[in-house]
């Protein structure tokens, strides 16, 4: 499965990418990993790796301005790593190319005695947080980061918990008591003490105030802290703080078989529903090597589409009582409750259906989903024309919007900001139309752009790609494929009983199956898709196990966050509420 | 003698009582129309359409404990919202609903003492921010400064062609004037900034800013809760209902009408005021702290001295009415 450089073929892709490393560092070691996703994966001496990201970021032609994921492996106890340089902690960084269309990731092997790396937060300014998050969840330490401290965990804890040696449950770490000390001290360990951000308290005119924004402050749309350093109501600074929603998702997913972590994902973005399942069941799919059959992939597009629905609602409902319209959020959430109830029709459930399968989806559609979709197809249209009056129309909307918030498309790249947020700065880039998956390629949509890059930009982004997914939907509608909607892959979850009552293995494969759930051979992948704010990723690692080695999902909300600071630096606290509903983010999906 | 003051207190209490259940009921109007301007029911569970929910909120509100947070300043604290009632009520005193209802209708300084009343009311936000010790509430306190001083100016400098053209400060005396020809008429631009400008005196939706509820959390009354809280929240409710029978009364020809008694013409002019307040609420989101600012001294400022200079033209130009 995996091996090392001299012994596999190379892709193109590959061989240009190693050719230009070896023009530009001679003659570097550098070993060529094989994995299931088929993205080009470099392993890179601690040394040099470094000056390989400068030169990826800023030397190479055509260059990966993305820094699109930051995150490390503990590979200590890891079975299946043939050919691979040898390793305690991996860490990996996935770059990105929005001209070439490609990635790329870059790994360094790193030695339980010398865990520590040079800072890339230089070279993308948004691997400030993936390293902080990385050395709070593994313990590796980058040199030269500017402020190096825990992310997720509280400032208090201790031990790292995404190690192999960390406790997984609470049940393994001893009985939990909140003395009446031990709460004064957690409190007193999360007041904000500007020194150590750099802030002054003082100007040669002014006293600042620091302004405590949350964990629970209307506006900030769940449990997110921001600290704003305000002249009278100008914002000097921000510094926005999360990890009040961490879950430990990721140290869940070594825990769970491939088919029970499935609920799981719909919590990271629990707007998004069945849009969490997409890349994770895509990338089992992967690596078991499962064909999903067209009917399932068209159900799947459409489930995804009506769930971007939804979520968009959402936000644009939010979004205008940010700024203070009391009505608007009523009629979006009355409408998105007809959304949920086609999707209850279908999966169950309304929010979280888990309704993706390994290899398909769960069961077929209910009789009389053609007319639920085609009346909901049929009604929407004319409420978002009549929104568009409402909101967007408003001059007051307007005033409080236009210009506020802006970033360039250059700054985008740097923060590794994706969706709607990167498209309204002009770029038209769009993972379904880009790297289509599970067949959108066959639909007829649009990509909506804009050009300004602020708050009122994103929200006409929002809106535009509800009109595309309204038409994505109605494809699927007049377009629906006949067909089995779960493969029979033998590792199709839970498993086609076809045959199960004629002869005794197909019998034990499907207990096996069901019981114990599929083992998927070692290997890595990662898929991506457009999720409803941003590029949503699970990248798994596979050990030859009925669960996860390693399971990293990368959220879009998460670099959206930090970059708050940049574009509320100089603007009204009023501004910043704007900021915040623009950026259409969820905290469970910041902290997984 | 006797029976004068008992008469005029009996007047005062009854004044009082029609004015806390009309700012109740007025709580539950909202919600409703709010609910029907939203596509959800509102209140509508206790009593018959939910009307007794105003006595259920009420009873909430008084058993709340009666709480001040260690870091306030007791004093002012408790001094805030009793300011913000008592003069709003008596703002509202001066009002002639008709020529015999009202409680001092026929003051000859009637318009001076609600502008004066309304004046001191933008120290119950102020001195609520200040004394909560709240970084929150300070905000709202130095927005509501601010805003209701500048709007403060509009309003007052609004009415003064109105003054003009009825010749005196006597809200009876100004109805009387409005028999043939509504001042909204000829004082149109006057109508509006007044309008505007209470709208922004009540710190309502859109203008809103001191209490910011998406900004600010509560603004200047974060810190309060129980009944303190809920003399904000009345005082609110009168000030709506002061500002809607201050525009019917200078502009609208208070209770002048045709068929109906004049107490119904009154009420219906106020009431129509009253849901245009809700309508607002419901329909405008809220402009910026800065932005507001820059509308009232910038756009609002030269079209009320405009207003005054072309009344004052016309008046001048114009052979009187006899």
């Amino acid at each position: 499965m995996l091996s090392a450089v001299d012994s596999i073929p190379q892709t193109p892709a590959e061989q240009f990418l190693l050719r230009d490393l070896h023009q530009r560092f001679g003659p570097i070691a550098i070993t060529v990993q094989k994995t299931a996703d088929d993205i080009p994966t470099f392993w890179v001496d601690r040394d040099t790796a470094h000056d390989v990201l400068q030169h990826l970021r800023r030397g190479a032609e055509r260059p990966f301005r993305v820094l699109y994921d930051l995150t490390a492996v503990d590979e200590r106890l890891r079975a299946h790593r043939d050919g691979l340089p040898p390793a305690d902690f991996t860490v990996v960084y996935h770059l990105m190319s929005f001209e070439r269309n490609e990635d790329l990731r870059i790994k360094v092997a790193l030695q339980e005695r010398a865990l520590e790396l040079p800072s890339a937060a230089k070279i993308w300014p948004n691997a400030n947080w993936y390293e902080r998050e990385v050395w709070d969840l593994f313990g590796i330490t980058f040199t030269g980061h500017p402020n190096l401290r825990r992310i997720l965990t509280p400032p208090t804890w201790t031990g790292h918990p995404l190690r192999k040696d960390h406790a997984a449950r609470a049940t393994e770490m001893g009985a939990y008591v909140l003395t009446e000390d031990r709460e004064l001290a957690e409190q007193e360990a999360l007041r904000f003490n500007p020194e150590e951000w750099g802030m002054q308290r003082h100007s040669e005119t002014a006293d600042f105030m620091f302004l405590n924004l949350g964990p629970n402050h209307p506006s900030v749309h769940g449990v997110f802290r921001i600290i704003l350093q305000l002249e009278g109501e100008e914002i000097i600074d921000a510094v926005p703080e999360i990890g009040f929603h961490h879950r430990a998702a990721e140290k869940m997913g070594e825990r769970q078989t491939w088919h029970t972590y499935i609920p799981y994902t719909d919590r990271i973005d629990y707007l998004g529903g069945v849009m969490n399942n997409f890349p994770y069941v895509m990338a089992v799919e992967k690596l078991a090597g499962i064909d999903v059959p067209p009917r399932a992939q068209t159900i799947r597009i459409m489930l995804a589409e009506l769930f971007r629905m939804a979520s968009h609602l959402v936000f644009y409902g939010t979004m205008s009582q940010d700024v203070g319209q009391l009505s608007p959020v009523f009629y979006m959430f009355a409408d998105r409750e007809r959304v949920f109830h086609i999707i209850e029709a279908i999966c169950g459930f309304r929010m979280h259906p888990a309704w993706f399968r390994i290899g398909g989806v769960a069961a077929d559609l209910p009789q009389g989903w053609d007319k639920m979709i085609r009346d909901y197809l049929d009604y929407q249209p004319k409420r978002l024309d009549e929104y568009q009056k409402l909101v967007m129309q408003n001059r007051i909307f307007k005033a409080r919007t236009v210009g506020v918030g802006a970033y360039t498309l250059e700054e985008a790249y740097d923060w590794g900001v994706t969706g709607p947020g990167l498209r309204a700065c002009g770029l038209a880039w769009d993972f379904r139309k880009q790297r289509p998956y599970s067949g959108y390629d066959q639909f007829d949509f649009e990509i909506p752009t804009c050009q300004n890059g602020d708050c009122y930009d994103r929200v006409v982004v929002h809106i535009e790609e509800m009109r595309q997914s309204l038409r994505i939907i109605r494809q699927c509608l007049e377009n629906m494929p006949p067909g089995p909607i779960r493969s029979s892959h033998r590792h199709a979850t839970p498993p086609l009983r076809d045959n199960t009552m004629r002869d005794i293995e197909t019998l034990i494969t499907h207990f096996l199956g069901v019981s114990w759930g599929p083992v998927l051979p070692p290997g890595e992948a990662m898929v991506s898709i457009e999720a409803t704010k941003g590029i949503n990723g699970y990248y798994l690692t596979a050990d030859g196990d009925s669960q996860s080695y390693r399971t990293r999902i990368r959220t879009p909300s998460f670099p959206h966050l930090q970059m708050i600071p940049l574009i509320s630096r100089g603007a009204y606290v009023a501004d910043l509420i704007a900021i915040l509903g623009s950026i259409d983010f969820v905290m469970a999906d910041v902290d997984r | 003698m006797s029976r004068a003051i008992t008469a005029g207190l009996l007047n005062v209490v009854l004044g009082l009582i029609f004015l806390m259940v009309a700012a109740a009921l007025l709580t539950w109007i909202e919600r409703r129309l709010l609910g029907f301007l939203q596509d959800r029911p509102g209140p509508n569970r206790v009593g018959p359409s939910g009307v007794l929910q105003v006595a259920a909120d009420g009873i909430k509100l008084l058993f709340k404990q009666d709480w001040i947070p260690p870091f306030a300043d007791p004093g002012i604290f408790v001094l805030a919202p009793a300011i913000s009632m008592v003069t709003v009520m008596l703002a509202i005193a001066v009002i002639p609903a008709t020529p015999v209802v009202g409680i001092i209708g026929n003051l000859n300084v009637g318009l001076l003492f609600f502008l004066a009343m309304s004046g001191l009311g933008v120290y119950s936000a102020v001195l609520a921010g200040w004394s909560s010790n709240n970084k929150y509430s300070l905000l709202g306190g130095m927005r509501a400064a601010a805003q209701m001083v500048s709007y403060e100016v509009f309003m007052g400098l609004a009415l003064v062609g109105v003054v003009m053209l009825a010749g005196s400060f006597n809200l009876t005396t100004i109805v009387h004037n409005q028999l043939r020809l509504w001042y909204v008429v000829p004082q149109f631009i006057g109508f509006v900034i007044f309008f505007i400008g209470g709208v922004a005196e009540t710190h309502r939706l859109p203008f809103d800013l001191p209490e910011g509820e998406s900004e600010l959390g509560a603004g200047f009354h974060t810190e309060y809760s129980g009944m303190k809280f809920g003399m904000f929240f009345v005082a609110e409710y009168i000030g709506i209902l002061l500002v809607s029978a201050m525009t019917t009364v200078l502009f609208l020809g208070g209770w002048y009408g045709p068929f109906l008694p004049p107490f119904v013409w009154f009420g219906l002019k106020t009431g129509f005021f009253v849901c245009f307040f809700i309508l607002l609420r419901a329909a405008l989101p809220r402009p910026r702290y800065d932005q507001f600012m820059a509308f009232g001294w910038k756009l609002l400022l030269p079209l009320t001295l405009l207003n005054i200079l072309i009344t004052g033209a016309l008046m001048l130009g114009l052979p009187a009415p006899t």
